[in-house]
């Protein structure tokens, strides 16, 4: 195991690592640019609020932001996205948000994908927080999503 | 006095749970064996439909049903013919909102309301104001929803034609004072509704004395079982108001071409067959309550809630948001940690608690802030509960908050 695997395996650094990204998020602004896609995440529950943006070009996602009101591990996973999925292919990003849907469901997943994301590891024992992880990452779905389908 | 170990003992969820701390009771309540055991009757003994048998059960099964209504009559002091059963206080709502729009209000009217209510007394009208055009003021609220009154004939002119509030507000616990704005309402010719959800479970509420028009509560908040909401309105305006939904068992006849004649109050605002077993198991907790007295129901809880108000005002970590509010839940956050978040570590210690905007999207501009923690308490819960909770909350943090999750 390496020094990075070993990491992402203690406790003690993986709760560090959510307090981190819910107290000082990751690309946590929202830009006017039009280039950008983006998607209200509301309706899910009634507490969290969050809008995602992205700019999907040439197969790439350049750049991925976000904003609202959200619990920690809303807003820790959302971040945790934004950062991993930058600069990744469309191909790439949907290999890893998979490997994380599995993960967050409990099932077989490639940790070495997900990197930091393995921080959410343990959601899918508290399961009304599932819809809390995945906020963002459906967010980024749906616009890989639409996105295919323009070029379709 | 309530012997509140001896009524413990009659709910099986706190033979099942223990070690659970139970303080969502403004979400829903816990079932004693008399509520299940008149539900279960109707499937074991005298499974049959309503008003349609001519048969043995069928006409015990009907007494039944129909005898629910003096149960809620005698817990609202009316006529076992002015309680309807619907689906839910929602349900109610809706019947009273659409039920008027058929007949008192017109483009322009005016709802007078609050912002402290439950999405069930606001969507209701929010839909008149897109189809009907009818306008919605809000009475003035303090940071904690209380009323002043002597601000609150402002908002009153010969356009209010419906004055629609919560007896007892859902996440602050306000108590609305009632008969004054039912005067009020009167005063100007407007049908007075009050939203009984939070309410009718926990205190004495007098329809004659405080002069109220329509009422709306429901069954599973005081013990009983979902799926049923009780509709209360003072007969002549039950006779007037139109049906939301139509059906089996409330029409008298209709004809081929089209006509019909509808049954009388309550039975029109009960359409298809109802939910027979869920309404038995309703009138028993109706009296269970009543056996145990709703004066000394509302006695209890005004004490265990100063008792976890005392405790928990010592708390640094803790914001509370109704503090002066002498009744209902408290409503509160820990310091930098999202709602959620607090529930959740809470609910690792056993306590059930609920996080959000608990239905009153709007009461945010009041109370400074979108989402609070609620802990809400009925007569079965105890001061070693509040003991438990108060050491729970000492202990939120974010830390511990995201700890639960390793």
């Amino acid at each position: 195991m390496s020094d990075f695997e070993s990491m992402l395996d203690d406790p003690q650094i993986l709760r560090e690592l959510i307090m981190d990204h819910y107290k000082y998020p990751h690309n946590h602004s929202l830009t006017d640019d039009m280039k950008y896609r983006k998607v209200h995440m509301a309706s899910d529950s009634c507490i969290d609020d969050i809008t995602v943006q992205s700019e999907i070009e040439d197969g790439v996602i350049k750049d991925i932001r976000f904003d609202g009101v959200a619990c920690t591990i809303s807003t820790a996973s959302t971040s945790i996205m934004s950062d991993l999925l930058k600069g990744k292919t469309i191909e790439e990003a949907k290999a890893i948000v998979s490997q994380y849907m599995n993960m967050v469901d409990g099932k077989d997943y490639d940790a070495d994908l997900l990197e930091e994301a393995v921080a959410m590891k343990n959601v899918y024992k508290q399961a009304n927080r599932i819809k809390c992880a995945t906020i963002g990452w459906k967010a980024i779905q749906q616009m890989i999503e639409e996105s295919e389908a323009e070029h379709e | 006095m309530i012997d509140v170990q001896a009524v413990r003992n009659d709910f099986p969820m706190f033979k099942a749970h223990p070690e659970l701390v139970y303080f969502d009771n403004g979400a829903t309540t816990f079932k004693p064996q008399c509520v299940i055991d008149a539900v279960t009757s109707y499937y074991t003994e005298h499974t049959s439909n309503v008003h349609r048998g001519d048969y043995a059960i069928a006409a015990e099964n009907d007494r039944l049903y129909d005898g629910a209504r003096s149960s809620f009559a005698r817990l609202l002091n009316c006529q076992p013919k002015e309680i309807a059963f619907t689906h839910n206080a929602s349900a109610s709502m809706n019947q009273i909102a659409y039920g008027l729009s058929r007949s008192v209000l017109k483009k322009g009217d005016v709802i007078v309301t609050t912002e402290a209510e439950h999405a069930s007394d606001l969507l209701p009208w929010f839909r008149l104001q897109e189809d009907l055009g009818v306008e919605i003021r809000y009475l003035p609220l303090d940071s904690q929803a209380n009323l002043d009154l002597t601000k609150a004939e402002a908002c009153f002119d010969e356009k209010v034609k419906v004055v629609a509030v919560a007896m007892v507000t859902n996440v602050l616990g306000s108590i609305l004072p009632i008969k004054e704005l039912g005067k009020l309402a009167h005063k100007y010719g407007a049908v007075f509704v009050v939203d009984g959800a939070q309410a009718v479970p926990h205190m004495p509420v007098d329809v004659q004395e405080l002069d109220i028009d329509f009422l709306s509560c429901s069954a599973h908040k005081m013990c009983g079982p979902n799926g049923v909401g009780i509709l209360y309105g003072k007969y002549e305006l039950l006779e007037q108001l139109e049906p939301i939904f139509m059906g089996g068992d409330m029409n008298a006849r209709f004809q081929k071409a089209g006509t019909y004649e509808l049954k009388h109050a309550p039975t029109k605002f009960e359409a298809g067959t109802p939910n027979i077993e869920g309404v038995l198991g309703a009138a028993a907790a109706c009296d269970d309550i009543q056996a145990i007295g709703l004066e000394a129901i509302h006695a209890y809880e005004k004490e265990l809630r100063s008792y976890a108000l005392e405790r928990l005002s010592a708390l640094e970590n803790l914001v509370i948001y109704n503090p002066d509010n002498a009744y209902g839940p408290i409503a509160f956050n820990a310091k930098g940690v999202f709602s959620q978040d607090a529930a959740g570590y809470l609910a690792s210690r056993n306590i059930a608690v609920r996080s959000g905007n608990h239905c009153a999207k709007i009461l945010h501009e009041i109370l400074g802030t979108d989402s609070t923690i609620r802990a809400s308490f009925y007569f079965y819960n105890t001061k070693e509960e509040v003991d438990r909770f108060v050491e729970a909350a000492n202990d939120i943090s974010l830390e511990n908050a995201i700890g639960i999750f390793f």
